[in-house]
């Protein structure tokens, strides 16, 4: 780790402020992506600007037919959280899933979103359930968010506050999880709300998460796992590593697919 | 058997301390002043070292010294050395190629030393490093086991077609012979996964330089510190044995990695010299993917030559041992006599012959590790036998019982000579607890709900207790492998045992005490085990392939002897009674016939006060040492069963059962013997389905962390069922064999040979990760779709 100077201003507007006049300043949020890249020396931001005395961050709460969760809620408050648990339950249980409990009670769903790993579990999430991206400038459909590895529609001084997921009637999330480091090979989310049906794909797209569309067309037709007999996606733009080749993480997507649509 | 003596399953004294954060490792050790150490490695797998310019990095802040290759020559220390000399068929020495701790002129395998920064800081170490300008001039790399002699590339001068040695063992005239004969021969290709040990504790070193005294120390995650010390000293020339102290403190973990001495400890206590200020090293965890020696990387053609009944009429084996950039410690030993003296496995084999071929590449050292040698040989072994009762259409099991060796001692084509064991007892106590006979029905089951199950035996057999000095001299040992204790009673009658043997998680001062306890009937809190620094121990060859019980107790045993015949001698005088008719006992000495009696603590401190015996006929005091140096090897042996369901849809494959009956003779705490089955198991499955160190073709470590090396975690793992069985070993006091290594000797074979069974194929390798299973079940789909 280089140094660097720590600030940790009180409100969304001190943040936003500090990331526009501070020289190569950087938001912290559970630092379970920044830290480890700061150690390796592979980040090395003049300014880090801290997100955590800014409380309002970490609300969650519901807005009617939406479930309202501040940029700073841990994962592990995701998963526990009375109302996500009862209103999207997939999504408690996708929170549930990511990582170990040390990284759960740090890490954060404004920085997993905001960093996109494309082998992230919540980008599947907030694209398959249609949410919004609210930041201190303005809202971001989720459709308009996702622009590619490690990069989002955010611009250089924009702060995530908070993410509004609309309630789906049916919903559920699979992952396949990397042998090794537990990431998401393959996650599929599934979700239905009213005639909108959408399948998100984590971990396997060479340009990080996408939706299956012939997946979603066969499941308009009747939402059941009969329907997606014989689809197969394509390998060709798919991820390749030692842990999974284009060709397995094209199976992969298939089959966790039909276990989500049987889970949903 | 007392509550605390041999046979008791008492808890673990050392845990508490562990447990609540009070060990002291190396990284806990500070001393005054001390500064840091950075080695700047290299980024290439191979390449010649056109500039290395260190002027900015000496001049960078808080930097103290920039120290290179030249320097450690300038000052005549020499490179790392290999213990162990192999020669080839030919006769001819194995190839040796210079091993310096920092680079000279060349760089062989990505992580090795180009030069280090000393500095007040770590940070500051860092940043000096990055002012280090380097020139590479990068080299083809050789990687590939199988590829290396035939590359175009030479690693080292000395070694044409990167071949260390060409080496042979058995008959080959009377193994043809038996081919000849053969009513069939089974034929299998197998590849030995490399793996990365992963201790939990990184290696760490802090060298210290005493200028009044003219002598260094060093702390170091050492499993053996007087060998360190000898090396390091008599090889490649720090200081005198007597100017040099060696302290392992508490190690956390070390399955054979932590046995070599490496070039950080090396450089870390020469630099504290240089420097005027101790100097602590400690290895990040990506540092250890590519700097700890790995273990395993064969690759091996072996056949078995069967009568029409299934008796094996003779064994050849052409295995390839990948040993990387240079010759680590002893890693010469490994693929040899570690190795293919255990072909014979626990079978009455009449012809064996098998060749090794080790070579160099441009990846890490290659070097013991957990079980060394021995996992591969029983693979080996266990794979082959398998495969041929699969191909001749017999049981499994029954091929097993029909070539088990019955009579003992049992002389192997392959120079060992079994003592002891009933490889019948062990079979059949395993398929009872792992009922085999059900399984039939399991696999029905399973079926049903789409998975596919399969059953796999390993009745594996290991050489432990390493051992007698003049077997291992004969076959190129540079060091005896005897071992040392001294028993110190102190005139309280609490006890001190210094041994030679090094405890890194198997519970010494637990079970070292026990036999304390139950000899001389002392409470164990009143019992010291004094491991760990040359300066306290005598001298000791250190822990590792399972010697610690079999020669470190046997060497506190002959002390405990000692001990005992003196404090009679003291104990006659103050019972006036004649030595002849002094009984021990629980602690109590009394006389024949009488009821007189005296403690033990009593006679310790009349031993010290000297006042009621003639001190010309017997030394005041009580304190005795012994060096013990087993006649044999001993055999652990065993069977372990396992039980594999895969989801054909995924290629995840799930342990359903797992049961491992051992014979590791008399066990000293069965709840610790339990527990080094379980890791070895859980390291033998990790090896079989998820561990394996990979190097992309330029010599890039592309699993150089975890989120890429896969570590075995729980919920990879079944809960374990473990039976034991007992033969007597004959060949030491306490008749005990060792338990180290057994599970991670047994299981991956096991584990192969159910996934084998489950997947109908023979052609599934190490680790069968869920990607692999995947496409040997969907090439396995089309062949029966095509059928
Ligand atoms: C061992 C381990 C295992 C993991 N396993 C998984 C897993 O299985 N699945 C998974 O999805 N993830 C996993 N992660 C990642 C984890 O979920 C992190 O929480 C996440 O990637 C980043 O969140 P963070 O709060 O730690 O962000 P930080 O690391 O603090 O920040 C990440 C990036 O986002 C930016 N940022 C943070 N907050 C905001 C904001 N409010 N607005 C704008 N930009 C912001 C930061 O500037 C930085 O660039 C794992 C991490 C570790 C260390």
């Amino acid at each position: 780790m280089y140094a660097f100077t720590y600030l940790r201003p009180g409100s969304v507007r001190g943040a936003s402020k500090a990331l526009a006049t501070k020289e190569n300043a950087k938001l912290l949020a559970g630092g379970q992506t920044l830290l480890p890249t700061m150690k390796q020396r592979l980040a090395s931001p003049d300014h880090i600007v801290d997100l955590s005395q800014i409380d309002d961050l970490k609300n969650i709460e519901q807005k009617g037919r939406r479930i309202v969760i501040g940029a700073m809620a841990t994962h592990a408050s995701v998963a526990s959280s009375a109302l996500v648990r009862d209103n999207i339950p997939a999504l408690a249980a996708l929170a549930g899933g990511i990582g170990d409990p040390a990284v759960r009670h740090r890490g954060t769903i404004g920085g997993s979103v905001a960093n996109n790993d494309p082998a992230a579990d919540y980008p599947a999430a907030v694209l398959a359930l249609g949410a919004t991206i609210h930041t201190n400038k303005r809202k971001i459909a989720a459709d308009e968010f996702f622009a590619g590895l490690f990069t989002t529609a955010l611009e250089e001084d924009e702060v995530i506050t908070k993410i509004t997921f609309p309630m789906p009637s049916r919903a559920a999330y699979q992952k396949f999880r990397n042998p090794a480091s537990r990431y998401a090979l393959v996650g599929v989310f599934v979700a239905k709300r009213g005639r909108d049906i959408r399948v998100t794909v984590t971990g396997a797209g060479s340009n990080g998460v996408f939706r299956w569309s012939a997946a979603e067309a066969a499941l308009s037709k009747r939402f059941s796992v009969k329907s997606l007999e014989g689809l197969s996606i394509s390998a060709s733009g798919l991820n390749g590593d030692i842990h999974a080749s284009p060709e397995y993480r094209a199976h992969l997507i298939a089959v966790m697919t039909a276990r989500a649509v049987a889970a949903a | 058997m007392t509550k605390t003596g041999i046979g008791a399953s008492v808890k673990r004294k050392e845990d508490q301390r562990f447990i609540t954060g009070n060990g002291q490792y190396t990284d806990d050790v500070s001393r005054p002043g001390h500064v840091h150490a950075y080695f700047l490695r290299s980024p290439h797998a191979h390449a010649v070292i056109r500039r290395l310019d260190i002027a900015a990095a000496k001049g960078a802040p808080g930097v103290l010294g920039v120290f290179t290759g030249d320097d450690l020559a300038a000052d005549k220390i020499g490179g790392l050395i290999c213990g162990w000399m192999i020669h080839s068929k030919d006769g001819s020495a194995m190839k040796a190629g210079a091993h310096p701790a920092l680079a000279q002129g060349k760089v062989r395998y990505v992580g090795d030393h180009v030069a280090v920064v000393i500095a007040e800081t770590l940070a500051e170490a860092r940043d000096g490093a990055e002012k280090i300008i380097v020139d590479y001039e990068v080299l083809p790399a050789v990687i590939d086991t199988a590829g290396a002699q035939a590359a175009k590339t030479q690693l080292h001068d000395v070694a044409p077609r990167n071949t260390v040695f060409e080496w042979a063992i058995g008959d080959k005239a009377a193994t043809e012979a038996a081919f000849g004969a053969a009513h069939h021969v089974t034929k299998i290709d197998l590849v030995n996964n490399r793996l990365v040990p992963n201790a939990m504790e990184p290696r760490a070193a802090i060298g210290e330089y005493d200028p009044g005294q003219g002598a260094y120390t060093l702390w170091t995650t050492s499993q053996n510190p007087h060998v360190a010390r000898l090396v390091l000293s008599a090889f490649i020339g720090i200081a005198p044995e007597n100017k040099l102290r060696v302290i392992a403190p508490d190690v956390g973990g070390g399955f054979g990695s932590k046995i070599f001495i490496y070039a950080e400890e090396t450089v870390a206590v020469w630099a504290s010299k240089k420097v005027g200020r101790p100097v602590k090293w400690v290895s990040d965890r990506t540092e250890a993917f590519l700097s700890d020696a790995h273990g395993r990387d064969h690759v091996t053609h072996a056949e078995l030559a069967m009568d029409a009944k299934g008796k094996i009429l003779g064994l050849r084996v052409k295995t390839i041992a990948n040993l990387g950039a240079y010759l680590s410690t002893f890693s010469s030993s490994v693929p040899t006599y570690l190795y293919a003296t255990l072909l014979s496995g626990q079978y009455d084999i009449p012809a064996i012959y098998a060749e090794v071929d080790a070579v160099y590449t441009n990846t890490a050292p290659v070097d013991a590790y957990r079980g060394a040698g021995r996992p591969e040989a029983t693979f080996v072994v266990e794979r082959i036998i398998e495969t041929a009762a699969r191909q001749m259409g017999l049981d499994p099991a029954d091929l097993r019982k029909r070539n088990f060796v019955r009579k003992f001692p049992h002389q192997t084509p392959v120079i060992m000579m079994y003592d002891a064991g009933d490889y019948r007892a062990s079979l059949d106590k395993a398929m009872e607890i792992a009922d085999v006979k059900g399984f039939g029905k399991r696999k029905r089951e399973a079926a049903r709900r789409g998975r596919l199950r399969g059953l796999g035996y390993s009745t594996y057999i290991e050489a432990c207790g390493i051992a007698p000095s003049q077997a291992v001299g004969s076959l190129g040992a540079g060091v005896g492998l005897w071992e040392s204790a001294e028993v110190r009673v102190n005139p309280t009658g609490s006890v001190e045992v210094l041994t030679g043997s090094h405890a890194h998680g198997q519970g010494h001062e637990t079970t070292f005490a026990q036999l304390v306890s139950e000899r001389l009937g002392v409470p164990m809190e009143s019992i010291n085990i004094v491991h760990g620094d040359t300066d306290k121990v005598q001298f000791g060859m250190g822990t590792y392939g399972s010697r610690s019980g079999a020669v470190g107790m046997s060497a506190i045993v002959k002390a405990l002897d000692k001990v005992e015949a003196k404090a009679k001698k003291v104990a006659a005088h103050l019972l006036e009674a004649s030595e002849a008719d002094i009984d021990f006992k629980d602690g109590k000495f009394t006389v024949k016939g009488t009821d007189k009696s005296v403690a033990f603590a009593d006679v310790a401190l009349n031993a010290y006060v000297a006042h009621k015996f003639p001190t010309s006929e017997i030394e005041p005091g009580l304190k005795e040492g012994a060096f013990y140096d087993p006649t044999n090897f001993t055999f652990p042996a065993g069977c372990h069963i396992c039980e594999v369901e895969i989801d054909p849809e995924t290629g995840v494959t799930e342990i359903a059962n797992y049961t491992a009956v051992d014979d590791f003779g008399v066990l000293i705490n069965p709840m610790i013997v339990e527990g080094q089955v379980h890791g070895g198991i859980a390291q033998g499955i990790g090896q079989a389905l998820t561990e394996g160190a990979v190097y992309d073709a330029s010599g890039q470590l592309l699993t150089a962390s975890y989120m890429d090396y896969c570590m075995p975690r729980a919920d990879n793992l079944p809960s374990f069922k473990l039976g034991f069985t007992e033969t007597r070993c004959p060949s030491n006091p306490l008749g005990i064999k060792g338990c180290g290594e057994a599970g991670a000797i047994a299981a991956p074979a096991a584990v192969m040979n159910a996934m084998t069974d489950a997947l109908g194929t023979e052609a599934v390798t190490m680790p069968a990760t869920p990607q692999a299973v995947w496409k040997v079940a969907q090439s396995q789909q089309k062949l029966a779709a095509a059928e």
